[in-house]
């Protein structure tokens, strides 16, 4: 279980996350939702200890995220990162070389599955194929925690569906919990178990997403607009 | 193919109403074996805890079979089919009546105008 209590976090001014407490349970694929600036990226970094909360603490399996989390937190920026000089089988050996739970095999498996050529160098792989690598070297790892900010982002709707297929296929939710922020609701909602919808850095909101079916008769979408204007009863 | 779903029902609701058609209209009989959870989350594009959820219900349900180590299974027992059969026409029967009593219309209206339905098609088929 990853935990965040009463965590805020400030940037000079500006708060990015006011507050926070909340608990993420295991076995689940949840989903970080909210408008630009709600602090979904922030609340993702804090988790990966790749930030220190101003106030308040984070706690994975009841241990403080600090840098040292990463072996148990894997985490995919929202940004290329990337050696692009790298082929596609360098940067496997480079995760393999980086992280103990780095599953070459299914680095392999996850890369067929997506139609990856391992020769490739980085820098000549389309955008979407490079969002496809750099989910694959993400699933690969054998970790308990899996973070992703913004995985679909700037990606067109083929890719998209390919993405959410291959975490469907290669998550085992017996033994690991996937967390996800995001903007594209609507193509992945079948892929969540839960939804935590953020604004200026507070929590409106966490529901199964069945649930907002069955009490709402509404989708996630709509669920977070009636949030956002401030509907009461939703939470 | 990618599922898209409805947003008045839990989506393990409509994977059930959805492999049910597909038994009632005899695309899947009984005893075939249904592909197994991540298959079919995959090819869904849905959780495999939901579709978890799903082959949990069904089998509650008795509508398939779970053998150890073999996958999951249509049942056999015909009955049971049977009874799905007749549970989805009551179930269409009964959102029609409630849509079309919300309109105002009277059972022998709907009646009248399920026959009358009925012989417009057959002639337009000669």
């Amino acid at each position: 279980m990853i935990e965040l209590q009463h965590v805020s976090k400030k940037y000079l001014s500006n708060k990015a996350l006011d507050d926070i407490d909340i608990h993420f349970s295991k076995g689940k694929i949840i989903g970080v939702i909210g408008e630009n600036g709600s602090g979904k990226s922030t609340m993702l970094k804090l988790m990966a200890g790749l930030l220190q909360p101003t106030y308040g603490e984070v706690l994975v399996d009841e241990k403080r995220a600090d840098r040292k989390i990463s072996t148990k937190v894997a985490y995919m920026s929202d940004i290329d990162q990337f050696y692009p000089f790298f082929t596609v089988n360098q940067l496997v050996e480079f995760y393999e070389s980086q992280f103990s739970d780095f599953q070459t095999k299914k680095a392999g498996d996850i890369l067929d599955f997506m139609d990856i050529e391992g020769a490739e160098k980085i820098k000549h792989l389309s955008k979407g194929n490079r969002g496809r690598v750099k989910m694959a070297v993400t699933l690969a790892r054998n970790a308990p925690y899996i973070l992703l900010d913004e995985p679909f982002s700037g990606l067109d709707p083929m890719v998209r569906t390919s993405l959410v297929q291959g975490v469907i296929q290669y998550i085992d939710l017996q033994s690991q919990t996937l967390i996800i922020t995001t903007h594209e609701i609507n193509e992945i909602e079948a892929l969540l178990d839960e939804v935590i919808v953020l604004r200026e850095g507070k929590i409106l909101g966490q529901q199964s997403t069945e649930n907002i079916r069955i009490k709402y008769q509404m989708n996630v979408v709509d669920w977070m607009k009636k949030l956002y204007e401030g509907g009461s009863g939703y939470e | 193919m990618v599922m898209e779903f409805k947003p008045d029902k839990p989506i393990y609701q409509q994977l059930i109403d959805k492999i049910s058609s597909e038994i009632i209209r005899g695309d899947r009989l009984a005893g075939d074996k249904l592909p197994s959870v991540r298959e079919f989350a995959v090819e869904t594009g849905v959780n495999a805890n939901t579709m978890q959820r799903v082959y949990r219900e069904m089998e509650y349900l008795g509508i398939v079979e779970t053998k150890r180590g073999q996958g999951t299974f249509v049942t056999e027992n015909l009955e049971r089919l049977q009874k799905l059969r007749m549970e989805m026409k009551q179930q269409y029967i009964e959102a029609f009546v409630q849509d079309m009593g919300k309109l105002g219309f009277t059972v022998d209206e709907m009646v009248e105008g399920l026959s009358q339905y009925q012989g417009e098609r057959e002639e337009n088929d000669d």
